[in-house]
């Protein structure tokens, strides 16, 4: 029983660690499938936290934070457009830049605003996206098995978590479903296909990039709100690059992308619960090795196991129409 | 003339300082198969694409059935009842035949209802034109016949009543080819109007009612197919007379150069690319290797020119055993006598960035002669580049120009004159014309003929059957990675057709 509920425990943190690695994950799948590789994730992310922060805590209300996250994010995703896309930059420094922006200005325009170290003031639980309870879970949590597995670990997480879940299928059926999906693969596999069908490129990719900005903005607003009550500084600790080896690792595809986050959402909340504990045979593992898991695992899954990651075509070529 | 379906009054165009399109006035009757013939670079494909509204005219009206069209976009052209099948074709790769056919004209958000539509509606196509194509293939399943077919498809779909075709048989079999053809009449028979373009002179004269000839930018002359002749239409092509038929005497072929057997060549899924293939090639003699592209060509000539590593087989150069299955070597072939002119002078014949004079000494730079103690001598180097200038007629004659900025013919002629000057004993040559104008591959076949009468062994990959039975002395047939067939030169068309489609392939089996 003792082994049962340490089980469900880590599992539980797994989701709530895998959260903002999903969100971030499904952010990069749009921008990423319409041919717009964004190494910015994790700038985005950053400084949607930090706008979730702040706003949270100036207006008292989480969804004003979410509202200030969500433009921000859209703002940088646009700046990031506007460098690939309008000006056919270079599609990594500028995904770097942005990351080194929202790096430096949340801590410069954190320490003006707040003068706490460039955190954001803690907010009450009032103000973030508290856990959820579904119904009956209090009822249920006798049941053996079935009920902790309900009342922990399906029950008691932010809204939030489960908006990142439901849109997983959402995802799938935007891409695979619309015609809206179908022109983003397309774009993102043969512009000129699309281009000569009479629809515009640079278009189609913006209104991509905005999506990476919603996204990216509630990724932010998660660690920011209901994860925490409140910004720190570089609190997305390379997040959005470990979404971004989700995103490779899971071939740019919906479902396989959430299983990759939880995987590494899983060996994040395995780090935290065996520190300090030594294992079995090995001895104590040091934690930075737990924390380079999940990229040795992607360098390693992706060099032999599961095949060669083929990314969307044209990801990373601006399009220019050809002479 | 019957009334025309398209009209184009004044069109210039320029790139820069480039003129693609000078002041082109052309009528194309409706219901009618209007060819556009013109060599590389003199303008058709832009003048298609203003029309089919990927660029914008400078200046210059477009009439389609007799009411001025503003055409700014593709969606313009498309909803003027223009549809275009690019050389290059615009599918996607991983989507299906019928997702890509829907792309762009879905109609409504979800697709789930337009794609029902556009299945009955791809049926209602397929019946009429006789154009079967499995709707839920994967495009890059297909063979490229296919694939075209799907372009056709998709304009027609869009409700295409002029159809632009950009050189649609250089990806096709004679066979494939011809069934095209067969399509283009009976679609022009429906009332359809079709602009062909092309450089091929035979399928102008197979299969258009008009032609025009486009020369630098500038449309020279229009004429009835049926009243004029290749000869008329080569001339108007280049300025001035042509020979299309090379002259050359007969082969005195000597020892045995070039020996491959049972080479066999897998790409890096382990499938077969070249499967068992033995021939000689002797001096004195151009064996010319056909067969459709991707047949195994590639492979085979990177295989023995040491650039891809061979499973199994063995390769003599003038007697000398050659490693290909192990450490192969290029540099090491090429000191031994092996030249090679690569199918894809781009990525592996040139630098495109670097100076001519460069490129002119590529791979032989360590000789003596280009170096200087430990540098290179870089005057040498440019004499050495101004005299193949003037030996090959390359133009612009600058050594210092930049490759990329040369045309495709005179690229093409930059790397023959590196490797023909070697004076190797065994002469490789990938696709020594492909995007090569007329006037330059006159010369270059002369260059070829001239090679084989100084003793050379020259083998020949080109997937221009023309182009390999008027220089070949012996021609091999390569199909699905096996030499399937050996012809004389004097085999009809016909027959290398089949050998090439691998229809014949059982036959020979037998026997």
């Amino acid at each position: 029983m003792e082994l049962l509920n340490t089980f469900i425990q880590l599992l539980d943190s797994t989701v709530r660690l895998s959260v903002p690695l999903l969100f971030a994950a499904l952010a990069g799948l749009y921008s990423e499938r319409s041919g717009v590789f964004d190494i910015g994730l994790e700038g985005k992310m950053l400084a949607g936290a930090f706008a979730a922060g702040a706003a949270a805590a100036v207006a008292g209300s989480a969804w004003a934070g979410l509202a200030a996250a969500v433009t921000v994010s859209i703002f940088l995703a646009l700046v990031h457009g506007f460098a690939s896309i309008t000006h056919r930059g270079n599609q990594i420094v500028s995904g770097v830049a942005i990351n080194f922006i929202a790096a430096g200005s949340t801590i410069i325009l954190g320490q003006a605003w707040f003068r706490q170290g460039g955190r954001t003031p803690l907010v009450g639980a009032e103000d973030r996206f508290g856990a959820v309870e579904l119904p009956f879970a209090d009822a249920l949590s006798g049941v053996p098995i079935l009920g902790p597995l309900y009342s922990d670990l399906l029950s008691g997480h932010s809204l939030l978590a489960y908006v990142a879940f439901l849109l997983v299928p959402f995802t799938w059926w935007v891409l695979f479903r619309t015609r809206f999906g179908l022109r983003l693969r397309a774009v993102g596999e043969n512009p000129a296909a699309v281009d000569t069908a009479g629809i515009s490129v640079a278009w189609l990719r913006y209104r991509a990039v905005i999506c990476t900005g919603v996204l990216t903005g509630f990724g932010g607003t998660y660690l920011a709100l209901a994860q925490n009550a409140g910004f720190v500084k570089d609190m997305t600790a390379g997040r959005g690059f470990i979404a971004l080896a989700a995103l490779i690792f899971a071939k740019w595809r919906p479902v396989p992308v959430m299983f990759a986050c939880l995987l590494f959402g899983f060996l994040d909340a395995f780090s935290i619960r065996i520190q300090g504990t030594p294992l079995p045979l090995v001895g104590q593992v040091p934690v930075q090795f737990m924390q380079a898991l999940p990229y040795i695992l992607t360098v390693v899954l992706l060099a032999g196991f599961i095949g060669r990651a083929v990314p969307p075509r044209a990801g990373g070529v601006p399009y220019v129409k050809e002479r | 003339m019957a009334e025309a379906a398209i009209e184009l009054k004044g069109i210039s165009k320029s790139f820069g300082a480039v003129r693609a399109n000078r002041d082109i006035d052309l009528k194309i009757a409706r219901g009618t198969i209007h060819g556009i013939i013109g060599e590389n670079g003199a303008g058709k494909s832009t003048l298609m694409s203003i029309l089919y509204g990927f660029y914008q005219a400078d200046r210059g009206e477009i009439f389609v059935n007799g009411e001025r069209a503003a055409i700014l976009s593709s969606s313009d052209a498309i909803a003027r009842g223009i549809g275009m099948v690019h050389q290059h074709f615009m599918l996607v790769h991983n989507f299906t035949v019928l997702e890509n056919i829907i792309l762009g004209a879905e109609g409504e958000p979800l697709l789930k209802t337009s794609v029902a539509k556009a299945r009955a509606e791809l049926e209602r196509l397929e019946r009429d034109y006789g154009l079967e194509v499995d709707p839920d293939a994967v495009i890059e399943d297909l063979p490229v016949g296919l694939q075209q077919r799907v372009e056709i498809l998709k304009a027609l779909f869009r409700g295409a009543e002029i159809l632009i075709l950009d050189e649609p048989t250089g990806v096709l079999t004679p066979s494939e080819a011809d069934h095209l053809f067969r399509i283009l009449r009976q679609l022009k028979d429906e009332g359809k109007t079709i602009v062909l373009i092309t450089h091929k002179l035979r399928e102008i004269m197979a299969v258009t009612d008009n032609v025009s000839v486009m020369r630098q930018g500038a449309l020279v002359a229009t004429r009835r197919t049926e009243e004029t002749t290749v000869e008329e239409l080569a001339e108007l092509m280049v300025g001035r007379r042509v020979l299309l038929r090379v002259e050359k005497g007969p082969a005195r072929p000597g020892d045995f150069m070039l020996s491959v057997r049972n080479l066999t060549v897998e790409d890096s899924r382990g499938v077969k690319m070249v499967d068992d293939v033995s021939f000689d090639v002797r001096a004195g003699e151009i064996v010319g290797i056909a067969g459709v592209a991707g047949n195994g060509q590639s492979e085979l000539l990177e295989a023995i020119t040491g650039i891809r590593r061979a499973v199994s087989g063995s390769v003599t150069l003038d007697g000398e055993p050659v490693e290909l299955t192990g450490r192969a070597d290029p540099a090491d072939l090429r000191r031994r006598g092996m030249a090679h002119v690569p199918e894809d002078r781009h990525n592996m014949g040139l630098v495109l960035p670097f100076e001519e004079n460069e490129n002119a000494i590529l791979g032989y730079h360590w000789q003596e002669r280009y170096l200087k103690g430990p540098f290179l001598d870089i005057e040498a180097i440019r004499r050495d580049a101004q005299d193949k200038i003037e030996k090959y007629d390359i133009r612009p004659p600058d050594t210092r120009l930049k490759t990329a900025n040369f045309s495709g013919g005179n690229q093409q002629k930059i790397v023959l004159a590196r490797e023909m000057e070697q004076d190797p004993k065994v002469l490789i040559v990938g696709q020594p014309t492909r995007g090569v104008d007329v006037g330059a591959i006159e010369f270059i076949h002369k260059r070829l003929i001239d090679m084989r009468d100084q003793g050379k062994a020259v083998l020949l990959v080109s997937v221009e059957l023309d182009e390999i039975r008027s220089l070949s002395d012996r021609i091999l047939v390569m199909f699905a990675g096996r030499i399937v067939g050996e012809r004389s030169p004097e085999a009809t068309e016909g027959e290398l057709g089949l050998l090439m489609a691998g229809v014949e392939e059982e036959k020979e089996a037998a026997q």
